[in-house]
């Protein structure tokens, strides 16, 4: 048995704030991860679904167009898009249903705010033949009706969540009362890198895959590491898979951005980096991070076009990213989102997630003040075929 | 006499009349600012040795619905964490005198500032503190702020804790032990789980000199007579905040239930 422990903690983030009837819970869980991590065996499945089943690896692409478009710095888009069920997500859910599995436990929950990590878990769910049920806060499952619809085809039940702002946060928040209810015989299935340790430490090692790919993909590629590594951040977890691999990679800048909804003047929007009025480090679901939260301590409400980024807390090594400024945050809101959806659309045949259009905007904001010399590497971390409502919605109130 | 003693003389005080102490939980602010105070007061004069009260907070992921809902009212209405030590005090100067317990989750303390929101708790008559999402081991800093101001810092258990987990928090607990009577969230429940009397003793056993209280799902008298046969205390929550709750006079109503509960356990 493995006794050693993995770091609680990023710098003074992180941590267990939890409830004590899941302390024995996130104690075993980071036992098993640490022996499923050491052991060969783990791994070869895990790479083996990952490339038959997930095909993996996802391409690194040129975005041609939209660079002469741009006309500055050079495009390449990670290709998540493209792993099977449309997102980075399903890279996490495979890692951890596989130490589900490891660990004897039949019932999955997890929580989801767009969907993708929901779809993603009933997938992994349907494939490895566990029961899943997935949280999903109600005003979420009216802007995301084809993936609750896929979720229910795959097999998972949907339990729409009518707590607080209905939203990802309400939806973690009920999936841990399950856990607290059910955590002898229930695997929860976190789909970001934050929670309370060993969570973020494991989605991140089960995410960093795309950063490993992406820049090995550089270098056979293109011959050279990017300039600037870009990706949004919700929880933080696409972003956090493709950073690691480029942070002791001094040239590589690493840029997180959030969601900047209706603007940060309105206090409507989820930055909670770049709004020093509400985003200020606290405790939300088991971790110390930056938190969007009045004055009293009070859980902000948040707001995003994209459900997956409409959340008030940050994955806790993001907290410490910024903190060192190993990496910068930025913002793109939602009008700047829904102009890069269009823009990769039409320059690229690609729809992003509206997710992942944020760190598209953030590019095409950058790309025209840097010379053709330099390299932007975008994390396409999903596709935007669930986000077509909200995209046409959107489109039709602006005009 | 500090928070700790304080604590400790009123378990004392029950085993003399050989009996448990009955602890209820009340949302501060709820079902209004107007009516806590009064609320708040029955509850004291009705026959509890100890009250504990809710602190409320926008995410309270280890309660169910019914204070679920009394936070988000108490919220609605403006109710904040100084508004809480606001409410503490008026309850000291209308002259109820059972130790207090401030429940509540870590983050407003944390907005709030630990040494100062320990500072204002004492000086209210706050009496110790339950904090639901803080293990001993994120409690450092609460801990040291705690011991200055003479506060209890109570810890909780839950029946999947294994005898080295009982063994840790058992030596860092001050006050009392704050038993989970089983593994879910708060709320009210038909019955008791049976499993009860095993978990009291084993850590009985770890702890055989500090009081042990059991809270969660227990909603009635009888649940209050027999859980007050196998620990020190009888923690009562989401019965009463229900019963006041759906109450034309929610200050009788509180009163009422409080004194069911009692009676119901010196039967």
């Amino acid at each position: 048995m493995t006794t050693s422990t993995l770091p609680h903690k990023f710098g003074p983030y992180g941590g267990q704030f939890v409830p004590e009837v899941l302390i024995p819970a996130v104690t075993e869980l980071e036992r098993a991860y640490l022996e499923a991590r050491a052991d060969p065996a783990f791994q070869r499945e895990l790479d083996h679904l990952l490339a038959t089943y997930v095909g993996r690896p996802t391409p690194l692409t040129f975005a041609g167009r939209l660079t002469a478009e741009l006309g500055g710095a050079q495009i390449y888009l990670k290709r998540e898009d493209l792993a099977h069920t449309g997102a980075h997500k399903i890279n996490n859910a495979l890692g951890q249903a596989l130490l589900a599995q490891r660990m004897g436990k039949r019932r999955i929950i997890a929580e989801t705010g767009a969907g993708q990590h929901g779809v993603a878990s009933a997938t992994v769910a349907a494939l490895l033949g566990m029961e899943c049920i997935v949280y999903m806060g109600s005003v979420d499952i009216a802007r995301q009706q084809p993936n609750v619809q896929r979720m229910m085809l795959l097999g998972a039940e949907v339990r729409p969540v009518e707590s607080g702002s209905r939203t990802l946060k309400d939806a973690v928040n009920e999936a841990i009362r399950d856990w607290v209810t059910n955590v002898r015989d229930t695997y929860y299935l976190l789909g970001s890198a934050l929670g309370p340790h060993p969570y973020p430490t494991m989605v991140r090692d089960f995410q960093a895959v795309i950063g490993r790919e992406a820049r090995e993909q550089m270098l056979t590629q293109v011959g050279r590491l990017p300039d600037e590594c870009i990706a949004c951040v919700g929880g933080g977890s696409n972003a956090i898979g493709l950073f690691d691999a480029f942070r002791d990679d001094e040239g590589v800048a690493l840029v997180g951005v959030e969601a900047g909804g209706d603007g940060l003047h309105t206090g409507r929007h989820a930055a909670r980096f770049s709004d020093p009025k509400l985003g200020r480090p606290g405790v939300l679901h088991g971790a110390y991070t930056y938190v969007l939260q009045t004055e009293d301590g009070q859980v902000a409400d948040t707001h995003s076009i994209s459900a997956g980024l409409d959340y008030a807390a940050v994955g806790p090594e993001h907290a410490l990213l910024h903190d060192t400024e190993r990496a910068v945050y930025t913002t793109a809101d939602d009008r700047q989102a829904l102009a890069a959806f269009q823009l990769l659309a039409r320059c690229e045949g690609i729809l992003p997630a509206l997710e992942s259009s944020h760190a598209v905007a953030e590019a095409a904001r950058l790309a025209p003040l840097l010379g053709r010399d330099k390299i932007l590497l975008v994390n396409l971390s999903g596709r935007g075929d669930k986000d077509l409502d909200s995209v046409l919605k959107a489109l039709k109130e602006q005009a | 006499m500090n928070g700790i003693e304080h604590i400790q003389s009123a378990f004392e005080a029950a085993r003399a009349e050989q009996r448990a102490a009955l602890m209820p939980y009340c949302t501060i602010g709820y079902p209004s600012r107007a009516a806590t105070l009064d609320v708040l007061e029955a509850v004291a004069r009705a026959g509890a040795d100890l009250i504990e009260l809710g602190v409320p907070f926008s995410d309270p992921l280890a309660d169910g619905p019914t204070i679920q809902r009394s936070t988000q009212v108490a919220l609605e209405q403006g109710m904040t964490v100084a508004g809480c030590l606001e409410i503490t005090a008026q309850l000291r100067a209308r002259g109820v005198t059972q130790p207090l317990m401030l429940m509540g989750y870590i983050n407003p303390l944390l907005a709030y500032g630990l040494q100062r929101f320990c500072r204002d708790a004492q000086a209210a008559g706050a009496d110790g503190l339950i904090i639901p999402d803080l293990p001993p081991e994120e409690a450092g800093e609460l801990v040291a702020a705690c011991r200055e101001h003479g506060l209890a810092l109570i810890y909780l258990l839950s029946p999947a804790s294994p005898a080295e987990r009982i063994a840790t928090v058992v030596a860092q607990t001050s006050g009392f032990l704050y038993l989970v009577s089983l593994t879910g969230v708060t709320g009210a429940r038909s019955s008791l789980p049976p499993e009860l009397p095993a978990f009291v003793e084993r850590v009985r056993e770890a702890a055989p000199s500090l009081p042990l209280a059991v809270g969660f799902g227990i909603a009635t008298p009888e649940h209050a007579r027999q859980v007050g046969q196998l620990a020190d205390g009888v923690i009562v929550g989401s019965a009463l905040v229900d019963a006041i709750g759906k109450a034309a006079d929610p200050v009788e109503a509180a009163g009422e239930f409080v004194a069911g509960l009692r009676k119901g356990m010196e039967e």
